[in-house]
């Protein structure tokens, strides 16, 4: 099973990076951007089968290492092998 | 939806519970009621909670800092403003302090360091003046406690980070490991700066109806309540307290500061103070208390990156990189196009006023109106009961067993405490600017004055906590005591320090005991090296589950350097020189309390510190600074943690050369190389030059002994077997690299 984390800056968090974006935006000409946020995404391969193991190890991976979840907040999405 | 509606959002009802959850005891609550006469808003509450909490108001710690000496004939400014301001000659100045981010640090340690960095910064070019050096003092709780690397490898890279991206070098501090600081570390930032004597910007205005400017980064929601986090003690609830960590940007940073060098070239400052803790609130009231004016508020103006923030939220927001000030309204124009060109805010968000209360107002309502003064300069201040710290009892002779010397100096020069900080300060920027001359690692970071071809300033940040713990007055007065022989050890004449004062919760009276008798040795040391306190903070309230931190006191020092050329190294630089150990009135250690030895070799924290004779002290400085000058020595280092083995050994390690050191035969060999008498320097010089030096001592009243001589590649301490510089060096630079490997 895969399992795809999408980790996001917690609102009103500062976010130098999206700042960064959204003005290079404006420079090329982008306009009407208002704001941008940035995050990553992490995709992990798993041996387990049961989605709901397979999700609290994942969960537990993410408040250890993955998310620093004093800033960050987190998504877990699991996908059946072959996608 | 309109940005600003908050009906959906009503605001709590103000009582004295949630007074109480705001930090404020019930009778400051009392004194709130009794002082506006009326039930304050919720705003207003949160006004008062940030300005009456320890870190603001320095409610317990005033009328000790009162005591301290804080003027001399080079101090141009004491404490007060942001920084405190030193004369080094030539019309320049520097201005320096140390801040602590503690709190902070230990919630989040890459951003809450950074942050530190970034305040320190503030403080310092708020005033005008162009950070030219950086050190922090680093306390972690032990090796072995689950958190400490985690903590250790956030606070360093938050600390590079921010440094590194801004720009000013780091050149050193200070990093210790104990299990009293397990559930509190302590991050203390300092930096100093470089201005011209007659460019100097406060924080007090003068003149009514001017316009109030806000500079800098944008407003979110970010460390709301941040001040009153940091004057609280942590207990197992510590997780709901995080999203209070703010999270700052380097870059920005970098830019408010050209934008600020620009704009008070330009003569539109009429006062300036940086946003740091309590933000908006803590520096508008601030600067209307100092001027003695009133400060009106209009929140619609403030910049803000988020919707629907409330006054409460704008009030209290710690978001980084922010600046308010009083603009010389001829000017504005001048000083929107110089933001606007460093594509930061600029808005003019209220004015001065003549009624002294601090009004503000958002959607058109008032939402606070409170007497400025009461907030600032004449908040609460406390005589806190306290109680006179229990002396600890002197060691019995001879209730250890004598240890092989070799061996044991082997074991303390690869302990924790001791051990190359090489990989800490290798992550940090030391050499940016072009002008360190000493790196980290000596006795006191070397850094030139940009444009002078021999001028250069002198930093060191000392203390040893567990002196502190065992004796605050002792301890105190030795902080100072080592950072003044740090500086003179490089070559330069001591001039001033910032303390930044750690402790426990100052409501115990034997915490506060430790704080009041700290403060009484700070002070006495201060005044007879003549070496005056010019800036500080206070940090309180250092405990997790009852238990506080170990006293920390660290004291950060500058000194001058007249003419670098003269300087000599930590290092031995010669073979065959002879060894001299000078200073103390007990040539050899004596000294085996709270010694380093004591507690690596034989795991005990016993006993009283060694105490510190201070006018020996001056002598034995003035003396050693003289022999500098006058090109009389190769090397000087002081002798402090670990005693006369380890600085001969940091000699050796510096410079790869050794020394053959004879003691005489009658004294315990265990506490000739590993007490640690204070006020002790170990020098080397050319044999011709014996005679002189010893007639420079006798004539100075200052104690000089040969103790041996340097040579090739080992060092041998009396009848123990010699080590190989080589296998010093291996274990000096070992220890750290593998804990954090681990």
């Amino acid at each position: 099973m895969k399992a795809r984390v999408l980790i996001t800056l917690k609102t009103g968090v500062l976010d130098p990076q999206g700042k960064a974006v959204q003005k290079a935006l404006g420079t090329l000409g982008f306009d009407g951007v208002d704001n941008v946020r940035q995050g990553k995404v992490i995709e992990i391969d798993l041996t387990e089968t049961d989605e709901t193991a397979a999700y609290a190890k994942v969960s537990n991976m993410c408040d250890k290492l993955l998310a620093n979840t004093v800033i960050e907040n987190y998504q877990i999405e699991l996908l059946p092998d072959g996608t | 939806m309109n940005a600003h509606d908050t009906r959906n959002n009503p605001e709590p009802l103000v009582d004295a519970d949630l007074a109480a959850d705001h930090g404020l005891s019930p009778d400051e609550y009392q004194k709130v009621l009794d002082l506006i006469g009326r039930t304050p808003s919720f705003t207003e509450l949160g006004i008062f909670s940030a300005m009456w909490n320890e870190h603001c108001s320095y409610k317990s710690s005033k009328k000790w800092l009162k005591t301290l000496p804080t003027t001399g004939k080079r101090v141009v400014l004491g404490p007060g403003e942001n920084a405190g301001v030193v004369d080094i000659d030539d019309g320049q100045v520097v201005v320096f302090k140390m801040e602590s981010h503690n709190h902070p640090s230990f919630i989040e340690p890459y951003q809450g360091a950074a942050t530190g960095i970034g305040g320190i910064l503030r403080d310092v070019f708020t005033m005008g003046a162009r950070p030219i050096a950086a050190m922090n003092a680093l306390r972690f709780g032990a090796v072995d406690h689950p958190k400490t690397r985690h903590l250790v490898a956030g606070v360093v890279a938050g600390i590079g980070g921010y440094g590194n991206s801004f720009g000013v070098p780091n050149v050193g501090g200070e990093v210790n490991f104990h299990k009293r600081y397990n559930g509190n570390i302590l991050v203390n930032a300092f930096a100093a700066g470089l201005a011209d004597a007659d460019k100097i910007f406060l924080s007090k205005p003068t003149g009514v109806g001017l316009p109030v400017v806000y500079l800098g980064a944008k407003t979110g929601r970010d460390g709301i309540h941040g001040a009153t986090m940091a004057s609280a003690e942590f207990d197992d609830s510590i997780e709901e307290k995080r999203p209070t960590v703010q999270v700052g940007d380097p870059f920005t940073e970098k830019c408010l500061l050209e934008a600020c060098m620009e704009l008070m070239a330009s003569g539109a400052v009429i006062a300036i103070q940086d946003m740091g803790a309590a933000g908006l609130t803590c520096s508008a009231v601030e600067m209307g208390a100092k001027g003695n004016l009133g400060i009106r508020l209009d929140l619609d103006n403030v910049p803000c990156r988020e919707d629907a923030m409330t006054a409460y939220e704008m009030m209290l927001s710690e978001s980084q990189e922010r600046m308010l000030m009083v603009l010389d309204p001829t000017l504005e124009n001048q000083a929107r196009a110089i933001f606007e060109k460093w594509d930061l805010d600029f808005a003019i968000v209220g004015e001065t006023t003549d009624d002294l209360r601090f009004r503000v107002f958002r959607d058109g309502v008032e939402v606070a109106d409170l007497p400025i003064k009461d907030l600032g300069d004449e908040a609460p201040e406390y005589d806190r009961p306290w109680t006179m710290p229990v002396p600890r009892p002197a060691l019995e002779h001879n209730d250890f067993a004598d240890t092989d010397i070799a061996a044991s100096l082997l074991t303390l020069i690869g302990s924790p405490d001791l051990a190359s900080r090489r990989w800490v300060w290798e992550q940090y920027d030391h050499l940016i600017q072009g002008n360190t001359i000493v790196r980290p690692g000596s006795d006191a970071a070397i850094v030139r004055i940009a444009g002078h071809e021999k001028k250069a300033l002198a930093f060191s940040s000392d203390v040893t906590p567990r002196y502190c713990d065992a004796d605050p007055f002792e301890g105190g007065k030795q902080a100072v005591a080592e950072c003044w022989r740090n500086l003179t050890a490089s070559g330069a004449t001591p001039l001033a320090i910032t303390d930044n004062l750690n402790f426990g919760n100052p409501e115990k009276p034997e915490i506060m005991g430790t704080f009041v008798r700290a403060i009484q040795g700070i002070g006495e040391a201060c005044k007879i090296l003549d070496f005056p306190v010019v800036s500080g903070n206070v940090s309180l309230y250092n405990e997790t589950n009852n238990e506080a931190i170990l006293p920390t006191p660290t004291i950060a020092g500058v000194g001058l350097i007249s003419d670098l050329r003269k300087i000599v190294p930590s290092g031995f630089t010669n073979i065959s020189d002879i060894v001299l150990l000078v200073g103390a009135p007990d040539t050899w250690g004596t000294h085996l309390g709270q010694s380093l030895y004591l507690r690596e070799i034989h795991s005990r924290e016993d006993g009283p510190p060694p105490p510190v004779d201070l006018e020996q002290e001056k002598q034995a400085g003035d003396l050693v600074r003289s022999l500098i000058a006058d090109g009389l020595v190769n090397a000087v280092h002081d002798c402090s943690d670990g005693g006369l083995g380890v600085t001969l050994a940091e000699m050796a390690i510096q410079s790869g050369i050794g020394a053959a050191i004879t003691p005489p035969q009658t004294l315990s060999p265990v506490a000739a190389f590993f007490g640690e008498d204070q006020g002790r320097y170990v020098m080397t010089a050319r044999l011709e030059d014996r005679a002189e030096l010893w007639d420079r001592c006798e004539k100075a009243g200052v104690a000089i002994e040969e103790i041996g001589s340097t040579i090739a590649g080992e060092l041998k301490l009396g009848n123990a077997d010699a080590i190989f510089v080589k296998e010093l060096q291996e274990r000096h630079e070992a220890w750290f690299p593998q804990f954090m490997n681990m």
